[in-house]
């Protein structure tokens, strides 16, 4: 078994009396393709921001290819290979789509050529079929087109891991799959992908595991087959 | 009781004389700060309004500052919801909050200050009341009445704000605006009408402390300046959204304020203030990282 | 096939393609001289110091709204206590006349120097919270200085004290033109400066903070650190725009120090020039500055302060975007100004 790349040790995140997750933990293999289910309010944007460092966690730890970044600001963690997108999406409304797209380019990866910065950030506009877009402002976008966006802008790094969080809600099931198809070519490509969602269909073709999160704590985690019969998932999901 | 000790207790009786005023000065900012998230830096304009408020009555009709509070909140009250309906209508309703929202409440304070400053003019301003002027013994320790009247009126307006959110439905609607005010409109409240009565409440807090200020001490225009860094420390230093740890806070200020004075002269208490908002900032109570 | 007409004023200056750079820096020179040596014939011409005097202040607000842009436009944060950073620059020049007696031009940057420290600092205790308490640590910090000003005798306290004009070098004629042209080159500095980052990888970074700064944060933008430089070259700036003030003002007490007309103005004129655009704070304060210097000698610094004031609070609330942001708006929906210019080319 490799090192994993991501590997989150007893996550505990409390605001005020409020227990939003109690000793969590997850591993990401190189390479895997991770789902993390749960009902909501289960805690698990709170654990995609303590995992990227926009909170700061109460106790645990969290390592990035066997290196502690639990003390790193999310600008190092993004530098070091770590991307997300935004529940809600979460745009730079006085910039471009174009220019939203270069920000990560030239932070994240320090690009400084501008023509080159620009080409690929149309690239991966072009990767999701917002190309055409790309001198308007994001005020103008659907919300379908922001979620694109959105994903765009945290894949353009080609990332080492990339967190989608819920990235296809309010899609049609075509654009499911679309969504689908540029996830699955950016695994293959070398990118370890944690996709938090609540669309079963695209979980089950897309998970190689599955972590399940109720009330801020871990319930299982495996195969995706074993995880959905377990009775506690099933409890979580359709009541008594 | 040595001459040290009882110089002592005197500056920390006044502080807490003066921290009962400070109490009614930044329980405003905690209700609109601290509760529902306005920065309304003009706060102080109002206090300072308030104080001149008190003075014209004063001078003009011969009404007593304490008058001049009861006939003037009611009337803030509606001018701090027109205000908050336009800030509302203007802003956040459009998300613009940050920077424009700042600069408006900026410029509303900057208003108030040089108006005062065109009406009034820069001279000391201060009122006659049968209360100021004469001491009364608690003890070992003779205590001013213009100072122990605000402190029992400033208290006392502190506990009716907590009382009205804690029992009355419009206060608990308001607490649950600072809370989820999403969840509220689930309910049918409306949280914007709701903001609106908690903001007039805010402003008319601040004018009833103007008129206890005038009371305490003479007042010119810009005195709102010095007030900024003490409401916001209290604010902060309180933790934000408890009305207990207002006053604790601000019990904590006038205290300190007032060792300094005495120990190292009036002009030195604006520093005090600030230092209070530093150690705020950085001992960072909850509430104040970025959202 | 020519190029598309641009589509304003602003896109037509920035058009000029990159490989002419060296041309159009030398372009900028030339054109800088020219306008110094225009206006200072124009002002030589009204025959009065009058003249140079009001050129003066209208400048240092150009400085002013300049610095407070690069913080304030650029990336969100509002700083109230430019009269605090403008005054370390005074008193900075005051203890440096009282002591080693430097000449000016050496006061400046040492001034710049103080108050960039102080912004810096300022900004280290702060920008880790929420942009709201920056700005409040700032409207303190204006009466924290205020209160060691006070109480430093050194400097004159609560009193004030004199300042006496060198005699000026026989190329500047009277120490008024020579002042009015340090200023006018701290001006077209700081504009420049301002231009520069707005432009760079430092705007860029500062404008994603701006619009969200934790999804900056998570693209790879070091927040803190790009405020802290946002807010040190900021504060620096206003240092040097005071620096000179107490030449030529010549009388320094706290209350001229800690100017209330700074304090409004440097805000006032961003917001209603434009926050989004380096050209934003230089419209404000040339019109505005000079509609001050105008009305000045007709109504009361008071009233016209209540003016500033009124403006500032009309501005935010109905036009958000200043004039430029207006200007920008009516381009977009193509207004019939734009129509006719055009249908001329």
């Amino acid at each position: 078994m490799d090192t994993p790349i991501v590997a989150a040790t007893g996550i505990t995140k409390r605001f005020g009396g409020f227990t939003a997750l109690n000793e969590v933990d997850l591993s990401l293999q190189p390479r895997e393709r991770l789902a993390l289910i749960g009902p909501n309010g289960s805690g698990k944007s709170t654990f995609v921001n303590c995992l990227s460092g926009v909170l700061a966690c109460d106790a645990g730890s969290t390592l990035f290819e066997g290196r502690d970044i639990s003390r790193m600001a999310p600008w190092q963690r993004a530098r070091l290979g770590m991307a997300r997108s935004f529940q809600i999406p979460r745009p730079f409304r006085g910039m471009t789509i174009r220019e939203n797209i270069e920000v990560p380019l030239m932070f994240a990866l320090h690009h400084t050529d501008r023509a080159r910065v620009r080409s690929l950030a149309e690239a991966a506009l072009a990767q999701v079929g917002l190309l055409e877009r790309s001198n308007s402002s994001p005020r103008g976008l659907s919300q379908v087109e922001l979620r694109k966006l959105e994903l765009a802008r945290a894949l353009v790094t080609k990332p080492k891991v990339l967190i989608a969080d819920e990235s296809m809600a309010g899609l049609s099931e075509p654009e499911v799959d679309e969504i689908l198809e540029v996830l699955f070519r950016l695994n293959e490509g070398g990118i370890s992908i944690i996709l938090i969602e609540h669309i079963m269909r695209a979980v089950m073709r897309f998970a190689e595991r599955v972590v399940v999160l109720v009330s801020g704590a871990k319930i299982a985690d495996g195969a995706p087959g074993e995880v959905m019969s377990h009775p506690e998932v099933v409890k979580a999901y359709l009541g008594e | 009781m040595g001459a040290d000790l009882q110089l002592l207790l005197d500056a920390v009786v006044s502080g807490v004389m003066v921290g009962g005023f400070y109490a009614a000065a930044a329980v405003g900012i905690t209700i609109a700060f601290g509760l529902l998230d306005i920065v309304n830096i003009a706060h102080p304009g109002f206090i300072v309004a308030g104080a001149f408020i008190a003075y014209w009555l004063n001078v003009t009709f011969g009404l007593d500052p304490l008058l001049s509070a009861a006939i003037a909140a009611p009337l803030s009250f509606f001018v701090g919801r027109l205000l908050y309906r336009n800030y509302y209508l203007a802003f956040e309703k459009h998300g613009e909050e940050s920077l424009q929202g700042l600069a408006f409440f900026f410029g509303i304070l900057f208003i108030v200050e040089v108006a005062l400053l065109l009406v009034f003019g820069v001279d000391y301003r201060f009122v006659e009341a049968p209360y100021i002027g004469p001491t009364v013994s608690l003890g070992s320790v003779t205590v001013a009445t213009r100072l122990l009247v605000p402190l029992l009126v400033g208290l006392s307006v502190v506990a009716a704000i907590q009382v009205y959110l804690k029992y009355t439905f419009v206060g608990r609607t308001i607490l649950a605006v600072s809370q989820d005010p999403g969840a509220l409109r689930l309910v049918g409240g409306d949280p914007v009408w709701t903001k609106e009565i908690a903001f007039g409440l805010s402003i008319a807090t601040a004018v009833i402390a103007g008129c206890l200020l005038i009371i305490i001490q003479a007042v010119e225009p810009s005195i709102g300046r010095e007030y900024i860094g003490r409401v916001f420390a209290i604010c902060v230093l309180g933790g934000m959204m408890s009305l207990t740890g207002t006053v604790v806070a601000s019990m904590i200020l006038g205290i300190a304020e007032s060792i300094t004075t005495i120990y190292f002269g009036p002009s030195w208490a604006p520093a005090v203030s600030f230092g209070f908002l530093l150690i705020a900032l950085t001992v960072r109570p909850s509430g104040i990282f970025s959202r | 096939m020519t190029a598309p007409l641009p589509r304003n004023v602003l896109q037509a200056a920035e058009a000029i393609p990159a490989g002419s750079r060296a041309a159009r820096l030398a372009g900028i020179i030339l054109a800088g001289l020219v306008l110094v040596g225009l206006t200072v014939g124009l002002l030589d011409w009204t025959g009065t110091d009058y003249a140079y005097l009001a050129a003066y202040t209208v400048l240092q607000f150009v400085v002013l709204a300049t610095a407070w842009n690069i913080l304030g436009g650029y990336a969100g944060y509002v700083n109230f206590g430019t009269a605090a950073f403008f005054a370390i620059g005074c008193y900075t020049t005051v203890v440096i006349y009282k002591t080693i007696q430097l000449p000016l031009l050496l006061a400046i940057p040492i001034g710049g120097l103080m108050a960039g420290i102080v912004g810096f600092g300022t900004g280290y205790l702060t920008l880790r919270l929420r942009g709201v308490f920056f700005s409040i640590a700032t409207l303190a910090l204006a009466v924290l200085l205020q209160t060691l000003v006070v109480n430093w005798t050194f400097v004159g306290g609560a009193r004030g004290v004199y300042v006496l004009r060198p005699e000026a070098l026989s190329i500047f004629g009277s120490y008024t033109r020579f002042l009015f042209i340090v200023m006018l080159a701290l001006a077209i500095g700081s504009v420049l400066i301002a231009r520069m980052v707005a432009n760079s990888w430092l705007g860029r970074g500062l404008a994603a903070i701006r619009d969200d700064e934790t999804a900056a944060e998570c693209c790879g933008v070091p927040g803190l650190r790009l405020k802290l430089i946002a807010t040190t070259l900021s504060g620096a700036l206003m240092g040097m725009a005071g620096a000179p003030f107490p030449y030529f003002i010549t009388y320094v007490d706290p209350g001229t120090a800690f100017s209330l007309s700074v304090a409004v103005n440097s805000i006032a004129m961003p917001l209603i020039g434009g926050t989004g655009h380096w050209i934003g704070p230089v419209l404000g304060a040339l019109l505005l500055g000079s509609v001050q210097q105008v009305i000045t000698v007709t109504v009361s610094s008071a009233l016209n302060l209540m003016i500033v004031g009124i403006l500032l609070v009309v501005f935010v609330a109905v036009a958000p975007n200043g004039i430029v942001g207006a200007w920008k708006r009516l381009s977009e929906r193509g207004s019939w100004i734009h129509r006719l210019l055009r249908r001329r080319a």
